[in-house]
């Protein structure tokens, strides 16, 4: 059995990559993929921690109930993608600045 | 055999870690999107390894399934063939290294000085106590998540069929 720290390490990793992604990609299906990652990293910490420290399953309960939700974002984010395309002809994040902020 | 347990191990925690920096790196989307089903296969591979084994199955079946099948569709309907090759840039590259740099360094070193207390569980299988659980425990959190999926589902169609109908 290995130890708990390399989970959390792996998961760390991930979080890291995630956000290095979501703050650089200009691509907004790039940006959901860095979201994706950043996701699966709390699921990996969650199911980690019911593994090694809480004794029971509620952590894998909770890492269930995030691939729901991630399944939701990704559906009603795609759509919102797919309008904003055909609104600029361009998959720039950048070029999204329809409410002028 | 513990030997070859170890080497399987690593071989996912290395699959899981570099296929997740050619998703993070790579210039082509689409290359990253193919990155990305190695690194959801191996966080299952992980989830089995953690003794989830219903969360391994659900992770292949709804992350590979579904939101890899979604996202390479998202990356096929919002590129141009022509422009498929030169997606994307990198931008704000080194402004993004210092937040990532400096929260790396904390969450590293908070793992490995915190004082854990390890109670470790054996319980495989783990699928009836999981749907034990969704039944009684996390009834109400269990069908809100149906209505949430059932929101989605809608709102998403709407936002699509909006997409169609009005170019």
């Amino acid at each position: 059995m290995h130890s708990l720290e390399v989970y959390l390490t792996v998961s760390a990793i991930l979080l890291l990559l995630g956000i290095f992604a979501v703050i650089t990609r200009k691509n907004p299906v790039a940006v959901l993929m860095g979201i994706e990652l950043i996701l699966n990293s709390a699921g990996i910490n969650f199911v980690a921690f019911s593994k090694f420290t809480t004794g029971n399953l509620d952590g894998q309960v909770a890492a269930l109930f995030i691939i729901i939700i991630a399944a939701a974002e990704a559906a009603v984010a795609l759509a919102i993608f797919l309008n904003l395309f055909r609104l600029k002809k361009s998959t720039d994040l950048d070029k999204a600045d329809l409410l002028s902020g | 055999m513990n030997f070859l347990a170890d080497l399987v191990f690593w071989f996912f925690v290395v699959l899981t870690v570099s296929s997740a920096i050619v998703v993070v790196f790579h210039k082509k989307i689409i290359y990253s999107a193919f990155a990305l089903l190695f690194t959801f296969f191996g966080v299952a591979a992980l989830y089995l390894f953690l003794s989830a084994d219903f969360l391994a199955v659900s992770q292949v079946l709804i992350y590979v399934g579904g939101i890899l099948t979604l996202i390479i569709f998202g990356v096929f309907l919002t590129s141009r063939i022509t422009t498929l090759a030169v997606s994307q840039l990198m931008h704000q590259k080194y402004m993004a290294i210092i937040p990532v740099v400096v929260l790396g360094v904390s969450l590293i070193a908070m793992v490995y000085k915190a004082n854990w207390r390890i109670q470790p569980l054996d319980s495989l299988p783990t699928t009836q106590a999981i749907g034990e659980a969704l039944l009684t425990r996390y009834l109400v959190p269990f069908e809100l998540a149906s209505i949430l999926l059932l929101a989605a589902l809608i709102g998403a169609m709407r936002l699509a069929r909006f997409f169609r109908g009005e170019s």
